[in-house]
């Protein structure tokens, strides 16, 4: 899932200053599961804002909507009356929701209220790490079901190189070494025979490195729309 | 400029006591029922006195409690607020204590940040056989926020949530 964490309250107060009315908008899928933009993220931070202007005795009124998914215009639109009758929305949603929310109402003003992080999972209840950078060309057959893009600091293809120490990367003490665990992963199958050939240089084009992606399936496509 | 007002009214509260000393805080506690709950309950058998401005939510455990009940009290009045679950180890659920400390912890950092000041929400432990404890937490909660003063979400004009 596509992990974010919630941009710091100054920030967002900042952000959403010129607009009285503001509909703060979450999101069902990913970062409801990564507790950064769900519901219950949704009624805290407007919860705190409400509060905050309060104090500050600032009018600024605050609603409130959670919809499935920010990133298909089912859902979007059918949250169109409140997102058109609001002077802008700080969406927690994704990157990828917030550019849906102006793609499809072009004249709505639209903020993110998140970071968007990486591709991760949970490894236990508040803590996530990252797994996939969606290169776009994928290897982990070659190295033992572990990304050694996404997991390695130098995303080495033939690793570890000399600053894995104990099963650690240099960088921090923390980061298990992508190629150790290959290593180790590789020798609990019996196949450390992997090693000895050489993962020829990547083809990067179909990567974030190369141009906007796009996928296009004919066979889905709707009849009429689709171009033979 | 915007951090000197905050401060500027973090300080009001203060002022507020010498001008208003008839101030009765309005202070709701979040009781667990298998202690908490059972001790105000104790208490009140007992004929021991605390505020009488406390008012008590029941819940299953007090690890029921959600930052968002915090913050809720909070805008609809609440001048304080504290949680009150089983001493350490004595959790029915287990570990319902300690995860309720933790997001007592997170919401006074709430607090904090919006102004209203963490020192408004407390978590205490206690077993239910602890009627004079209870009346003491009580007690102890409504002088805290007696020098604090009222919070400062109240006489504004309030703003209800609206439900898109």
């Amino acid at each position: 899932m596509i992990v974010a964490e919630q941009k710091a309250l100054e920030k967002i107060q900042e952000m959403i200053k010129p607009y009285k009315k503001v509909l703060v908008m979450g999101c069902g899928t990913c970062v409801t599961v990564c507790a950064a933009g769900g519901q219950k993220e949704v009624e805290i931070l407007a919860s705190t804002m409400r509060l905050a202007n309060q104090v500050k005795g600032t009018p600024q009124e605050f609603a409130e909507k959670t919809i499935t998914r920010q990133c298909e215009w089912e859902y979007l639109d059918g949250a169109a009356e409140e997102i058109k009758s609001s002077d802008a929305v700080l969406s927690l949603g994704c990157g990828v929701g917030v550019q849906a929310i102006a793609e499809r109402f072009p004249s709505v003003i639209v903020l993110p209220g998140l970071n968007t992080q990486f591709f991760g999972l949970p490894l236990e209840q508040g803590v996530w790490a990252e797994r996939c950078r969606g290169c776009g060309d994928c290897k982990l057959d070659r190295s033992a079901g572990i990304c050694y893009i996404a997991r390695c600091a130098k995303s080495l293809q033939n690793g570890p190189c000399g600053g894995s120490v104990n099963g650690k990367c240099e960088v921090s003490k923390d980061i298990p070494c992508a190629w150790h665990l290959i290593y180790e992963r590789l020798k609990t199958l019996g196949q450390l025979e992997a090693l000895d050939e050489i993962i020829q240089p990547k083809d990067w084009s179909p990567s974030f490195a190369g141009k906007p992606r796009k996928i296009t399936r004919e066979d889905l496509r709707i009849t009429g729309k689709a171009k033979a | 400029m915007n951090e000197q007002k905050v401060v500027a009214e973090e300080k009001k509260p203060v002022q507020t006591v010498i001008v208003d000393p008839n101030f009765e805080p309005q202070i709701v506690a979040l009781c667990c029922t298998y202690c908490a709950y059972a001790a105000a309950d104790l208490a009140g058998s007992m004929r021991l006195q605390y505020p009488a401005n406390t008012k008590i939510v029941k819940l299953p455990c007090s690890g029921r409690t959600d930052i968002i009940h915090i913050l809720k009290a909070f805008e609809d009045g609440a001048d304080g607020v504290f949680v009150a679950g089983c001493e350490e180890g004595s959790c029915h659920f287990v570990s319902g204590n300690f995860e309720a400390r933790r997001r007592v912890k997170r919401a006074k950092q709430i607090l904090d940040q919006a102004g209203i000041g963490g020192e408004r929400l407390e978590m205490f432990n206690l077993s239910a056989a602890h009627g004079a404890r209870f009346a003491e937490i009580a007690t102890e909660m409504a002088e805290r926020i007696r020098k604090l003063g009222p919070s400062p979400v109240k006489n504004k004009a309030p703003q209800k949530a609206v439900t898109a």
